[in-house]
């Protein structure tokens, strides 16, 4: 697989490491109310799509940057590569 | 029928006109008091016990293609129980017990052949944690014995020993592991089944459940709606699709491709199953002779049954580092597989939040030696609503209560078990 890297161009998946789900940006706040069913759904439940998938990929032997990638969980196809940073701003964190 | 060396000489004589088919091909009933949803080595072994042990005859099995076409026809063949947690050992111990007597039991040629599993270790840290499970293993009564260098080198003289990096320094022998023909234990188990009125249904996709005030009253397939009881999903790879039906979208699982490799026929090679404890490297030789390994998954979620080249190289250059002389043998196949990667690496078979519906999967890559154990204990609770006493802590809840068994101890993080 290549990942389309929006700084570096296109990269081979070899070099980049693998998290999982993109919720795993959306860390549960551990002070609300709630928080232990929060982190039980956070940390454990995956929807796990056979499709359209949203995942954070490392790039652990290039700039390491982690990559938020939406690819095709049927065939592998890569359709949209974008950087974790911009995803979590534009969802609201501050960093 | 019944077959035997006398049966088989019978026919010889007689032009080999008496084989009957080993199961029928019936229509789907209107109704079944259990359904058994995947017709791979789980679905067909759950089938099996429900109606030998359980009593429980009125029972379909229902597959979307043909039975053991999926990761019962696609694993590494590898039996073994040697683990280190106690939710994990007397479960896999049982099950080494019943491929012991598999064969007798479900009168059908599995080939299961005891021929070792043995682990190396190359640091002596690796040696004290092998010490450890060893014993582990002999605390619930399994065979383990410790082997030093040259007692390795006795069995296995091909070995890199020398390796600058990684020395060989000794193993982890189970005597009593090996490997089965994985494809006529699904066989085994449908014709044992079949021959005690389970309903084997081929070509009979599940598209949908029926599911009124909390409980699941049957399934819409592309042979029409099927009533049930009770229903029972054992699909491996599929878990998170056909779960999603029945409006369970999320599960701890995720699903990965697992490849796995066969070599060109050989003269006997490899004593036993051999596994490199450097890399992620496992290696044993088919009956006929193709060395059959593999190593890790390819690590991000996918449900295409094919992986990619990264890991063939992974797994190539680690059967280098353990035997170079396998660099000399041809390549004949490449295979994927789907595996539920469950969230502590190891499986469920519970009841869900649905009444009537009961799931068995998160098998990890290791559901093929678990196949006779998943199949009792999942005909167990699906017959008495009650978890076999060596499946309890196999439970979702585990996970919400902090009691995973994490083998690896490796967390949440599926791609890592």
């Amino acid at each position: 697989m290549i990942i389309n890297h929006p700084l570096l161009g296109p990269r081979d998946s070899q070099e980049f490491v693998y998290l999982g789900d993109a919720s795993l940006i959306d860390r549960p706040d551990w002070q609300a109310e709630g928080a232990v069913d929060a982190f039980y759904e956070y940390l454990y439940q995956r929807e796990n799509p056979a499709g359209l998938h949203q995942e954070l990929w490392f790039h652990e032997q290039g700039d390491r940057s982690w990559l938020v990638v939406t690819r095709n969980t049927l065939t592998h196809e890569i359709t949209k590569v974008e950087l974790a940073r911009d995803v979590a701003r534009s969802r609201g964190r501050s960093k | 029928m019944r077959y035997s060396g006398f049966k088989v000489i019978k026919e010889a004589l007689t032009g080999h006109k008496g084989w009957t088919p080993a199961w029928r091909d019936p229509e789907p009933k209107k109704h079944y008091d259990i359904i058994i949803i995947g017709g791979g080595g789980h679905g067909l072994a759950t089938a099996y016990y429900l109606a030998k042990i359980f009593g429980r005859a009125n029972v379909a099995v229902l597959e979307k293609g043909w039975i053991g076409g999926g990761n019962v026809g696609r694993n590494t063949t590898i039996i073994r129980s040697n683990y280190l947690l106690d939710g994990n050992e007397p479960f896999y111990e049982f099950s080494m017990k019943l491929w012991e007597n598999l064969e007798q039991d479900f009168n059908y040629n599995a080939m299961v052949s005891q021929r070792g599993v043995l682990n190396l270790c190359h640091t002596d840290a690796q040696r004290d944690a092998m010490r450890r499970r060893g014993n582990a293993m002999r605390l619930n009564g399994v065979d383990a014995e410790l082997l030093d260098r040259e007692q390795v080198r006795q069995m296995a003289p091909f070995l890199n020993f020398d390796n600058a990096r990684f020395p060989i320094k000794g193993g982890l022998l189970q005597p009593r592991g090996g490997t089965v023909r994985h494809d006529a234990v699904a066989w085994g188990y449908a014709r044992g089944a079949d021959q005690r009125g389970v309903d084997i249904i081929q070509n009979c996709e599940v598209t949908g459940f029926k599911i009124e005030n909390g409980k699941v009253l049957g399934v819409e397939t592309t042979r029409g709606f099927i009533g049930a009881n009770k229903i029972g999903c054992a699909v491996a790879g599929s878990s998170g699709k056909v779960m999603a039906q029945a409006g369970i979208h999320r599960l701890p699982i995720e699903s990965h491709v697992l490849q796995a490799f066969v070599s060109e026929g050989l003269k006997p090679l490899l004593p036993g199953v051999i596994t490199y404890g450097a890399g992620h490297f496992y290696v044993s030789q088919s009956d006929k002779g193709g060395l059959v390994f593999g190593g890790d998954i390819d690590g991000y979620n996918t449900y295409a049954q094919r992986g990619n080249l990264p890991v063939v190289e992974d797994v190539c250059e680690g059967g280098m580092s353990l035997m170079p002389m396998i660099g000399r043998a041809r390549l004949l196949r490449i295979w994927g597989g789907i595996m539920d990667m469950s969230m502590d690496g190891s499986p469920i078979i519970d009841r869900t939040d649905i009444d009537g519906l009961y799931f068995n999967g998160g098998w990890c890559y290791g559901g093929f030696k678990a196949t006779p154990a998943s199949g009792w204990c999942f005909a167990h609770l699906l017959a008495n609503d009650q978890p076999h006493s060596v499946a309890t802590a196999y439970r979702f809840d585990r996970f919400r209560k902090g009691l995973m068994i994490d083998e690896k101890g490796m967390g949440a993080q599926p791609n890592l078990h």
